[in-house]
């Protein structure tokens, strides 16, 4: 008879679970799931070593273990503590994790410059999400934030490190994913910033996962710079045979008609890239950023989107678009178009396609049309 | 069967009398109450000699606004697309330019924004949606045109007059409006 695995009882918001030893609370809150899983904005749990930096996963623990049922004398971060044996954890029923929580939004808002309506994360953005959850969507902080100027890394990034959080997500994918990592976090305190030294361009071909990993605005894609608006594409699944080693060619398209606006890793229900066979499902640069036409991709279907998302906003439900009735009720003959708006519209004009201009259109492109 | 309310009239199906057959007291009971209005305060105006003022919460032709140094505040975010239960507003961003700061206030600015006059029900959904004050509803209704693609109105129809370069023009489209205080 093989060994016993040993299980740890853990009781998180009265619900009692299985885990093995050396799961976080996080982790365990996760295998539950729902709304006893703590919001986590560092910790990524397919990036070794991510977590503990921002706070907003803290918990209150209530009872240690069964050895030793004292409370922890201070709330704790939920992504760090690992569980024991009897453990009772509290988080929507704790009094003050939500109070706690809302100042550790404050305090991530504090230099952060909430030019939402610029951004292009915005929608799909986790800090805007948190800031609502907790009824902190404004600040209350009066002086000037940090600033810094925008910069691009490599030709396909741009870093606004403005918006940045300091989570350092992107820095573990940059160490576990490519071989060679050239930026990092620079100075110290409030002067801290992403930023690759000497302006030194990333050309590894995963380096757009960075993009994916950032819970804020600050790293988004250059080619969907300025080009829609998250909630105005529609997002679909799709795949193509990558030869890249390491990609799993397997996506998400956001698309507006029949153009690809944007490619992105698959995200699972914690906004992190989805796994494939246990391996996180990173995608390359080329999948990302090089293949922007539909024919590239085999579509699979609609992706799922929460019901409280924006981005399912006044979208239909499949595919297709929904068949022209006129014809088939009039014996055949066509509608009469009293006006056809492209003829005297000019935004979305069938010939034009915003995203065949590699970066952020300006007011030259529209010139030229 | 037992009626709803107590509104409902019973007809009365009696034969009349002399004097409602003659109908001449009816008539003349008519007459009187036409001839009272005479005395009567007019209701109507003579239109476009004359002009009734405008609620302050009229929801009429939309502006878009500028800054105080003539810049535009549409930064393209979209929300009012989204907010807009008619679908009447589209838009195209674009990144601006260095040495195009006098023009746009934000580093985004929207090159094209069309809204469909047709499709709009100025329920002033896209006023509340806005974060920057760049649109909002003015006491003007949309003028009348015998030609639907007249009612596509594109930024330069919507744009609200320079304040520097057409001050008078500025003042008269910003109307009675209270001053929102944006942010940033």
């Amino acid at each position: 008879m093989s060994e016993e695995i040993k299980t740890m009882k853990v009781t998180i918001d009265n619900i009692t679970i299985d885990v093995a030893p050396g799961t976080t609370i996080l982790q365990a809150a996760r295998q539950i799931g729902g709304d006893v899983t703590p919001p986590a904005m560092c910790y990524y749990s397919k990036l070794e070593g991510s977590g503990g930096k921002c706070r907003t996963c803290l918990v209150e623990v209530a009872a240690g273990s069964t050895a030793d049922p004292r409370p922890m004398p201070k709330l704790v971060a939920s992504c760090r503590t690992g569980v024991m044996d009897g453990m009772i954890v509290k988080n929507m029923t704790s009094e003050k994790v939500p109070e706690a929580r809302a100042g550790v939004v404050e305090f991530l808002l504090l230099n952060h410059p909430l030019d939402c309506p610029i951004c292009d994360q915005a929608g799909e953005c986790h800090l805007q999400d948190l800031g609502y959850d907790h009824g902190k969507e404004g600040t209350r902080y009066q002086f000037a934030r940090r600033t810094f100027k925008k910069e691009d890394i490599g030709p396909f990034i741009q870093l606004h490190m403005t918006r940045c959080i300091l989570c350092y997500r992107c820095t573990y994918v940059a160490n576990q994913l490519t071989d060679n990592r050239v930026h990092g976090v620079v100075d110290r305190g409030d002067h801290a910033a992403i930023s690759t030294y000497i302006s030194k361009a990333i050309d590894n071909e995963f380096s757009g996962n960075m993009i994916d990993v950032c819970p804020v605005g600050a790293l988004t894609d250059k080619t969907f710079r300025f080009k829609n608006r998250v909630w105005f594409t529609k997002p679909v699944d799709a795949h193509r045979n990558c030869k890249t080693p390491g990609c799993c060619g397997k996506t998400t398209l956001w698309m507006r008609g029949s153009e690809v606006f944007r490619v992105t890793a698959r995200k699972d229900t914690w906004g992190e890239v989805q796994s494939f066979d246990g391996k996180p499902g990173w995608i390359c640069n080329t999948c990302r950023f090089e293949t922007k036409n539909a024919e590239s991709w085999t579509i699979e279907g609609l992706t799922t989107i929460s019901r409280h998302s924006v981005i399912g906003v006044n979208k239909y439900k499949t595919l297709d678009m929904p068949k022209e009735t006129t014809k088939a009720v009039m014996n055949g003959v066509e509608p009469k178009l009293l006006m056809d708006i492209h003829n005297i519209s000019e935004v979305n004009k069938p010939g034009v396609h915003l995203s065949d201009i590699k970066g952020p259109a300006h007011s030259t492109n529209f010139k030229k049309q | 069967m037992q009626a709803l309310t107590n509104k409902a009239k019973q007809v009365s199906r009696k034969p009349m009398n002399f004097m409602e057959k003659m109908y001449l007291p009816a008539i003349f009971k008519g007459m009187m109450i036409t001839f009272s209005h005479i005395f009567k305060k007019k209701p109507t105006i003579n239109y476009p000699e004359k002009q009734r003022p405008f609620s302050p919460v009229f929801r009429g032709l939309q502006i878009l606004n500028r800054d105080e140094e003539g810049r535009e505040n549409c930064t393209a975010c979209g929300l009012c697309a989204v907010a807009c239960p008619a679908e009447a507003i589209t838009m195209e961003g674009a990144e601006r330019l260095p040495g195009e700061e006098h023009l746009y206030k934000e580093e985004k600015y929207a090159a094209k924004y069309e809204i469909n006059m047709l499709r709009c029900i100025f329920c002033g959904l896209c006023e509340e949606a806005c974060p920057k004050d760049a649109i909002y509803l003015s006491e003007t209704f949309t003028p009348a045109d015998y030609q639907r693609k007249q009612f596509i109105y594109s930024k330069n129809d919507l744009l609200i007059p320079h304040p520097k370069e057409n001050p008078e023009e500025y003042q008269k489209a910003l109307g009675n409006r209270p001053q929102k205080a944006t942010s940033n």
